[in-house]
């Protein structure tokens, strides 16, 4: 009942705020608040929770038995996942009260907030593969929703627009892949498919030792489709390209949605499979093709994240970085480590990206880091919380970040090219950090906005404090029974080689960086190449929707004009039309006529029914 | 009492013909029927007898003017047509001087489309069909825009040419269960294969054109375009689900063997609808072609739901899939072909690139027409949504795919089809981004929003895909 309530209290709040109190930004904003506080309050009564039983609710109901139900599924996972969605959309809520209260249009936001709650939480709770789908469908709705939330200016209704379709191209495999498991398993519900997989071995005992690839051709093939989902939501390369523009959106929804929660769903979703078919991805084909996608889409989002100006930018790729971590980690059969970094990302990203939004507020939205510097100063509680945060991304030893980046590096010891891959990630981490630190907050002010700059009001800092401190501690072993899931030994200190290793990367990433940008007023390096994001982009919207879909659509239009309509039947109906001509001449031409035909017609049909008897 | 409401209509035709208020008589009729309808909905069982009705009319062949609930599927239809007819003829304004014409022909429709859904003869079946037709053709050829003649004349010559089709099929068909009763052509014997498989192309090509299948599908996008919104709402909404209704209600149950002959054609022709149709939606300039295309590319899924059934006939999934999907399209192209008619009253155009930044002077025209686009393109928690994943499903269920074996026509086309999505999404999102988003422009600027009376209908049929979407059950309930 607890469970129905915390899925079903957000929605409400949404339903509220839209039916009700669209005039009314001050209560609608409260609703929203109380809620997500409420939320979290239940979150915690749940953590921990071990296979209790959630009564179903009847959806779907058809002959024989058949149909589907909304069932929820309660277990450490989903449990200690609530408390980060909660936690996080909790702080950001207080965030956002400071941070839009000047917003026309609150209602609006704090109505998208619940909704994206209210789908969050269904992703989480999700009992079943369909009731996945649904909530990640509307997951990725209030997600276009928040991001086009300025939908006046072209490049947020743009991006939009972009996140929403990109995220359906994921989900077009998705579907595949989750209908294929229905087919192998029998079943959609997660308690179900261990069984529904070994019955479906046994009773193609015969046909799979006859053809001993087969099974994990099938299964392999099913569980690349599924990813296809997580590449779409997590943005992963070659679909990565909505997450950065996604960045259109008010700032503490990039905290929420575009960093901690949302786009870990993806990772989320893999795991929960996982569990469900008890069964390691790096058991099939599909974990190497997992792992590898997950390794380039950090590498090339960490090539692109040292070269960006906006600061949100920055972090947006860091953000794709880490994911690839997680679905590396996840490919590579090291599901609990990638839930593991997931956790403490989670906290750290989000402190990061309201961070950005605070500096974006004082320095009057304005985003590009060479026009800030020296903001520790101006700001003293967001800068420092902003560094206590970049310390947990570029893992400095003891903070969280460095517990669940080594138990990363851990999960990719055997795979010798992804986990120098992963080293090298590591290197270009502290790199850009350390730029974005030094620029924005060190150094010397460059220009009025940051110079006016002053720390903002406590309903934003306070946030930033809670973060903050969370970032540092949330991975140590008496905090991280919080976390969704924990890899063997995790938050323990072993100073061994693998330590060695990610502390020389640290150094190796801080160090050049410190001198490159140390008292700069514009980026000593300049490559286009990274810049420009490797140029993808640019050939996504040139070639793939210009020239692809549009091109074909303009084609496949033209020949349905001409031929189809043209030729093909419409030699029929001039065929038609030469009948037509001789009834005619009977008719005066007007459109009464042809009724009337219409009605003879049918008087005809009569008698020719009777008499053909 | 189906008498009644089809009769209803027809007896509000005549005294709008006898000089009564034109809008009001119409909006009554329809309210009235409206609520006949829901009292259907939850008495057709139990009231059989007091719903039934019949005639003889003639001896030979055997003729009967009959009517009744031939099982649940039926009793959607007719939900599906007292819903959209009520909110057809809310929405509807005629032009002065028009009224009789605009509002007879409108409660015309929607007594031919509720007949032949409650029709249990198939001479009736058909004629009511045909009844429905004439005034179509009227309100495009009279009151429609753009080159209505033309766009008239076409749609005459299509449906005709289908219709004709169709009654050789139906025809036959009779012939070969030796009977025009409905409820008794399932007791009859068996038809041979092959007599099935020649009915079974008669019914497709037939009921195919009625539906706008790939090839025959030129006629639609025209016809809404230059159809008089209310007109557009009845034929798009109701009207159309005829050929698939018949389909389903005759060429599964009894020529299920001639089908699943034309299994492998009938899925290339789907596919036609959803992804070449879809690819012209995508290139669609103008708001009223995009939505006309979009609703010939929709039709293609309730096919697909046709093809899992011709694959295995007894589908636990397929049927339910199929009627829930013809009501939630229904109600939602109705919605949008209504909401579309109000864009081009506040700004004067449909052209996609001169409007924009219409959320700004109309939220409630933006807000309605986000819910019902999201629904259209398929978005959870919204009717469509369960009528897409359910015919999803019926094609990967095990009565129909064994993966062992490998991927079958329906698989195939299933997952050909899931490309459909995307592709909706892209051209709806598309075009909500240029008449709704970015900054406001000429036409925009100063527009109006929607009046409260002309959100009635709106709202309505939101309501109804919100509930039935998150209930899916009251509907399936019928189906059970």
């Amino acid at each position: 009942m607890l469970a129905w309530i915390l899925l079903f209290l957000p929605l409400l709040a949404a339903a509220a705020n839209q039916l009700y109190l669209k005039r009314n930004a001050f209560i609608a904003s409260m609703v929203s608040t109380a809620s997500v506080v409420a939320s979290f309050g239940i979150a915690l009564v749940l953590l921990g929770q071990q296979g209790a039983t959630v009564a179903p609710l009847p959806w779907l109901s058809l002959d024989g038995g058949e149909g589907l139900q909304l069932t929820l599924e309660l277990d450490r996972l989903s449990t200690g996942m609530m408390v980060i969605v909660t936690g996080i959309g909790m702080l950001v809520h207080l965030f956002s009260l400071g941070y839009m209260a000047e917003d026309s249009a609150k209602a609006r936001y704090f109505t998208g907030l619940s909704f994206f709650m209210f789908s969050m939480t269904g992703i989480v709770l999700a009992g079943n593969f369909i009731m996945t789908f649904i909530f990640w469908e509307l997951v990725g709705f209030s997600s276009y929703l928040l991001i086009g939330h300025w939908y006046q200016k072209d490049s947020a209704a743009d991006a939009a627009k972009k996140a929403f379709i990109v995220n359906r191209i994921g989900d077009f495999g998705f579907m595949i892949g989750i209908l294929m498991l229905f087919g192998i398993t029998g079943t959609f519900v997660f308690d179900g498919m261990k069984e529904g997989l070994g019955n479906f071995q046994t009773a193609n005992a015969g046909f799979f030792t006859e053809n001993s690839a087969a099974f994990t051709v099938l299964l392999g093939t099913a569980l690349l489709c599924v990813f296809c989902g997580a590449v779409g939501k997590s943005a992963q390369f070659p679909l990565h390209v909505w997450l950065p523009d996604a960045m259109e959106g008010p700032t503490p929804v990039s905290a929420l949605i575009h960093a901690a929660t949302m786009v870990a769903a993806g990772i989320y979703m893999l795991f929960r499979v996982q569990l469900a078919l008890d069964l390691d991805f790096a058991a099939t084909f599909a974990g190497d093709v997992i792992a590898w996608i997950g390794g380039i889409t950090a590498l090339l989002a960490a090539l692109m994240a040292t070269q960006q100006n906006d600061i949100k930018r920055v972090l947006a790729y860091s953000t794709l970085s880490q994911l690839g971590y997680m679905v590396m980690a996840t490919g590579l059969g090291g599901g609990e480590a990638g839930m593991f970094h997931l956790y403490t990302h989670a906290w750290f990203k989000a402190l990061l990206f309201l961070g950005s939004g605070a500096v974006i507020y004082a320095c009057h939205h304005e985003q590009d880091i060479w026009k800030m510097g020296g903001l520790l100063r101006k700001m003293p509680i967001t800068g420092a919380t902003f560094i206590a945060g970049t310390a947990a991304l570029i893992a400095v030893p003891f903070t969280s970040g460095f517990f669940s980046k080594e138990a990363i590096l851990h999960a990719a010891h055997d795979h010798k090219a992804l986990f120098w891959l992963a080293v090298v990630v590591a290197v270009l981490t502290p790199f850009y950090m350390t730029r974005l630190v030094i620029v924005a907050f060190l150094g010397k002010t460059r220009t009025d906005d940051a110079g006016h700059a002053k720390e903002v009001p406590p309903v934003m800092w306070v946030p930033l404090a809670v973060l903050g401190v969370l970032a540092i501690i949330s991975g140590f072993t008496w905090v991280n029974g919080l976390a969704p899931a924990t890899p063997a030994h995790a938050g323990e200190f072993h100073p061994n080689a693998l330590f060695w290793i990610s502390l020389g990367a640290l150094v190796a990433g801080v160090v050049p960086a410190f001198l490159l940008y140390r008292d700069r007023d514009r980026d000593p390096l300049s490559i286009a190449l990274f810049r420009e994001r490797f140029y993808l982009d640019a050939i996504y919207d040139k070639v793939v929707v210009r020239g692809i879909q549009n091109g074909s659509a303009a084609i496949v239009h033209f020949f349905d004009e001409f031929v189809v309509n043209g030729l093909i039947v419409g030699g029929a109906s001039r065929l038609a039309e030469s009948f037509g001509l001789l009834f005619r001449r009977v008719q005066s031409g007007n459109l009464q006529g042809y009724a009337f035909t219409f009605g003879i017609g049918l008087i005809l049909v009569v008698y020719f029914t009777t008499f053909w008897k | 009492m189906l008498l009644l409401i089809v009769l209803l209509p027809l007896l509000a035709f005549a005294a709008i013909l006898g000089g009564a208020k034109a809008r009001q008589t119409a909006v009554i009729a329809s309210g009235a029927n409206l609520a006949l309808g829901l009292l259907a909905a939850f008495t057709w069982k139990t009231w059989a007898n007091f719903w039934g009705f019949s005639v003889p009319v003639l001896s030979t062949p055997e003729i009967h003017l009959s009517l009744g609930f031939i099982d649940g599927m039926s009793v959607v239809m007719l939900l599906l047509s007292v819903i959209v007819a009520f909110a057809a003829l809310l929405t509807g304004h005629a032009p002065v001087g028009r009224e009789k014409l605009y509002y007879g022909s409108s409660l015309l429709i929607a007594a031919g489309a509720i007949g032949a859904f409650v029709a249990t003869d198939l001479f009736f079946f058909y004629a009511f069909h045909e009844l429905a037709l004439i005034p179509t053709f009227l309100m495009i050829g009279m009151l429609g825009r753009g080159e209505r003649k033309a766009v008239a004349w076409k749609i005459t010559i299509y449906l005709g040419f289908g219709s004709l089709v169709l009654l050789a099929g139906l025809v036959w068909l009779g012939a070969a269960v030796d009977t025009f009763d409905m409820t008794a052509m399932n007791d009859a014997a068996v038809i041979d294969p092959a007599t099935q498989k020649s009915i079974a192309a008669f019914l497709i090509v037939g009921f195919g054109i009625l539906v706008s299948l790939f090839p025959f599908h030129s006629w639609a996008a025209p016809a809404y375009a230059s159809a008089p919104a209310p007109t557009a709402m009845l034929h798009a909404g109701v009207l159309k689900k005829f050929g698939l209704y018949g389909l389903l209600r005759l060429g599964v149950p009894l020529v299920p063997e001639g089908l699943s002959a034309w299994l492998v054609p009938l899925c290339v022709l789907l596919l036609g609808n959803i992804l070449w149709v879809g690819f012209v939606t995508i290139s669609q300039k103008r708001l009223d072609g995009m939505l006309g295309n979009s609703s010939v590319m929709h039709m293609g899924y309730i096919f697909l739901a046709i093809a899992a059934l011709a694959a295995a006939p007894d589908h636990p999934w397929a049927l339910p899939a199929a009627v829930l999907l013809m009501f939630a399209h229904g109600v939602s192209i109705a919605m949008l072909f209504g909401l579309a008619d109000k864009i081009e009253r506040a700004t004067g155009t449909l052209d996609l690139d001169e409007l924009g930044g219409l959320a700004k002077s109309a939220p409630s025209l933006a807000f309605l027409f986000g819910l019902v686009g999201m629904a259209s393109i398929g978005l959870p928690g919204l009717a469509n949504f369960v009528g897409e994943v359910m015919v999803f499903i019926s094609a990967f269920h095990p009565g129909n795919y064994n993966p062992v074996a490998g991927l079958g026509p329906v698989q195939i086309t299933c997952i050909l089809a899931i490309w459909g999505v995307v592709i909706s999404a892209i051209y709806m999102l598309r075009a909500y981004r240029k008449v709704f988003q970015g900054p406001s422009g000429k036409l925009t600027e100063g527009a109006a929003d929607l009046s409260l009376g002309d959100r009635v209908p709106a709202i309505l049929l939101s309501v109804v895909l919100i509930v039935v979407g998150l209930c899916p059950n009251l509907l399936l309930s019928l189906l059970r």
